[in-house]
């Protein structure tokens, strides 16, 4: 497949705003359970304002995707057969709780609404928070499952891809929230940090396991399948067009074996070894600019492997697209 | 339920790509256009088109065949494209089973593309939609047309009777007979897309004569008695 950068921006910048997310209402409610100091509000605001920000990025770079943008509000329509449309109606849902969530704090809407027991007060964050973290991981699925669902790209169509949505969009969100809280010089870096490593560990399986299965992968379609011709020699002469034509813009990646490898190689570095290792010298040696590069380096290695998804995906239409002339 | 379909005969396309061309005009002039092209008289001409023509080689010099092989969208009964649009745009009509898009709706997200395992559909690059055959409903549902003429512009077009056109749900059509008794077949199988568009196989005509069939097994003249008599007593010397 050919690697659009609206869609390599989409998904990225989604999952590093909903991973960032996350990582802050995590922080929220271990503050609640008193496993962390509590945090003053807005610590809270302005790290859900940097996750809506990137959400908002993300769906402005989708739109650079579609052929007729001006009528993207139509794609809410078929959510009962569409994964895409599915995405489409779950991400401005994740916005508004984000949103919502980041104005009770910042407005210190932290009256308890009810409480549980004797010592959890439910307040309009609390709320506001788990609604979004459902959002949340509802739309790491649907994103996910837009590629996952479409069976004829085996490489694709498979429950890791919506491991590796889900793992490497809450790695670099924690990653960001360490970034964050090392540039306003808040102690939670740390906390962030830990999280930030073992979700990378965790996406590094995931996706070295990924790409293991992809490896061994048998494709279902062949020539012969293709027009029906049973001959173990059957090559095509001809594509009935001399210029090319969509199917060999859409469907193929154009670049070298060897750039794909570097590719892989690159973010099989960039994401995973090199940010941890940033994150653990900055623990040890207190610094405050390291957790950030860790964070800007892994976000670049995370285009890295959103090219390689899409590069590595060979889909069946090819077969019928091999020669020119 | 009726599906309208194609029946293409590889053994008797040619490669004239006059299926193609009748395509593009008569869909580039009507509803479902403009087909627009890039670069048409230039360098690296580029289009929109519904139908093309492929030529693959089968087998090793010298034993090679050559195979025409017309590809468009195969109107599946099973379209993996439609449920994966998120606009509706791409649908499959109930009254006959062809597979649409609606171009006033479709936002060119060319999700319906990567569902298709055929490569059936094409973006236009100034239209900024998906495109793909319509099996030229227009011309087809178009009751002011003589009956010889309501068929798709690339079925009139072809000059060996390639392209067949009819209901493959209806038993006794033509398209129903041709796909039964000369082993019409689905591209793709594996994928259970169920295409609607069938396609016959190259035949070579071969006569096959075993040794038998050229000499009679129970040729009187070797049932004959042929045994060479030396003056002993036969039947002859007594039955007259």
């Amino acid at each position: 497949m050919h690697p659009a950068f609206s869609v390599i921006f989409l998904t990225t910048l989604l999952g590093a705003g909903q991973g960032l997310f996350l990582a802050i209402f995590t922080g929220q409610l271990y503050s609640v359970a008193r496993f962390l100091p509590t945090q003053d509000d807005q610590f809270y605001a302005l790290g859900s304002l940097v996750a809506l920000v990137l959400l908002v990025v993300g769906l402005g770079a989708s739109f650079f995707h579609l052929g007729r943008p001006e009528r993207a509000w139509r794609s809410a329509a078929m959510w009962r057969t569409s994964w895409l449309s599915r995405e489409v109606i779950l991400l401005p849902i994740l916005m508004l709780f984000v949103f919502a969530y980041g104005v009770a704090h910042w407005m210190e809407w932290t009256q308890p609404w009810f409480r549980i027991g004797e010592v959890l007060n439910v307040d309009a964050t609390l709320i506001f928070g788990l609604l979004g973290t459902i959002a949340s991981f509802a739309l790491f699925v649907a994103t996910a499952m837009i590629y996952a669902s479409v069976k004829f790209l085996q490489e694709w169509h498979s429950t890791f891809t919506v491991a590796n949505f889900t793992l490497l969009g809450m790695a670099s969100g924690f990653m960001l929230a360490a970034a964050y809280s090392a540039y306003i010089g808040n102690p939670l870096v740390a906390f962030f940090g830990t999280w930030a490593v073992l979700l990378t560990l965790g996406a590094l399986v995931s996706r070295v396991a990924h790409l293991r299965r992809n490896a061994r992968l048998k494709h279902k379609s062949t020539v012969q399948t293709a027009i029906g011709v049973r001959h173990t020699a059957v090559v095509q002469k001809a594509q009935g067009a001399m210029g090319g034509s969509f199917n060999t813009r859409e469907f193929f990646h154009g670049r070298s074996d060897s750039t794909v490898r570097l590719v892989r190689n690159s973010f099989l570095i960039l994401v995973f070894p090199v940010p941890i290792l940033l994150i653990s010298a900055a623990y040890l040696i207190e610094s405050t600019s390291l957790p950030i590069l860790a964070f800007v380096i892994q976000y670049l290695g995370l285009i890295a492997e959103r090219w390689y998804f899409f590069a590595e995906a060979k889909h069946p239409q090819n077969l019928y697209y091999q020669s020119v002339a | 339920m009726t599906q309208l379909a194609l029946v293409i005969d590889l053994n008797v396309c040619v490669g004239c790509h006059a299926c193609v061309t009748s395509c593009k005009e008569w869909n580039t002039s009507g509803w479902a256009g403009p087909l627009v092209d890039q670069n048409p008289y230039d360098g690296s001409p580029t289009g929109t088109f519904f139908n093309r023509v492929q030529t693959f080689e089968v087998g090793v010099f010298p034993n090679t065949e050559t195979v025409h092989f017309p590809k468009s969208c195969l109107h599946c009964e099973e379209p993996p494209c439609v449920p994966v649009c998120p606009t509706g745009a791409s649908h499959k009509r109930a009254d006959n089973g062809i597979v649409l898009v609606d171009y006033d709706k479709c936002i060119g997200c060319k999700y319906c593309s990567w569902a298709c395992p055929y490569g059936a559909r094409e973006l236009d690059e100034q239209e900024k939609v998906m495109k793909k055959c319509t099996l030229c409903i227009d011309r087809i549902t178009d009751a002011t047309l003589s009956d010889r003429d309501r068929q798709p512009a690339c079925v009139l077009a072809c000059p060996t009777s390639a392209r067949l056109y009819g209901d493959v749900h209806d038993p006794d059509s033509e398209v129903s007979v041709a796909i039964r008794e000369r082993g019409g077949y689905q591209l793709m199988p594996e994928w259970g897309t169920k295409p609607a568009n069938h396609y016959l196989p190259r035949r070579t005509t071969r006569l096959y004569i075993s040794p038998d069939e050229l000499m009679r097994v129970d040729n009187p003249l070797r049932k004959e008695d042929l045994t060479n008599y030396t003056g002993e007593e036969t039947l002859d010397d007594v039955a007259w």
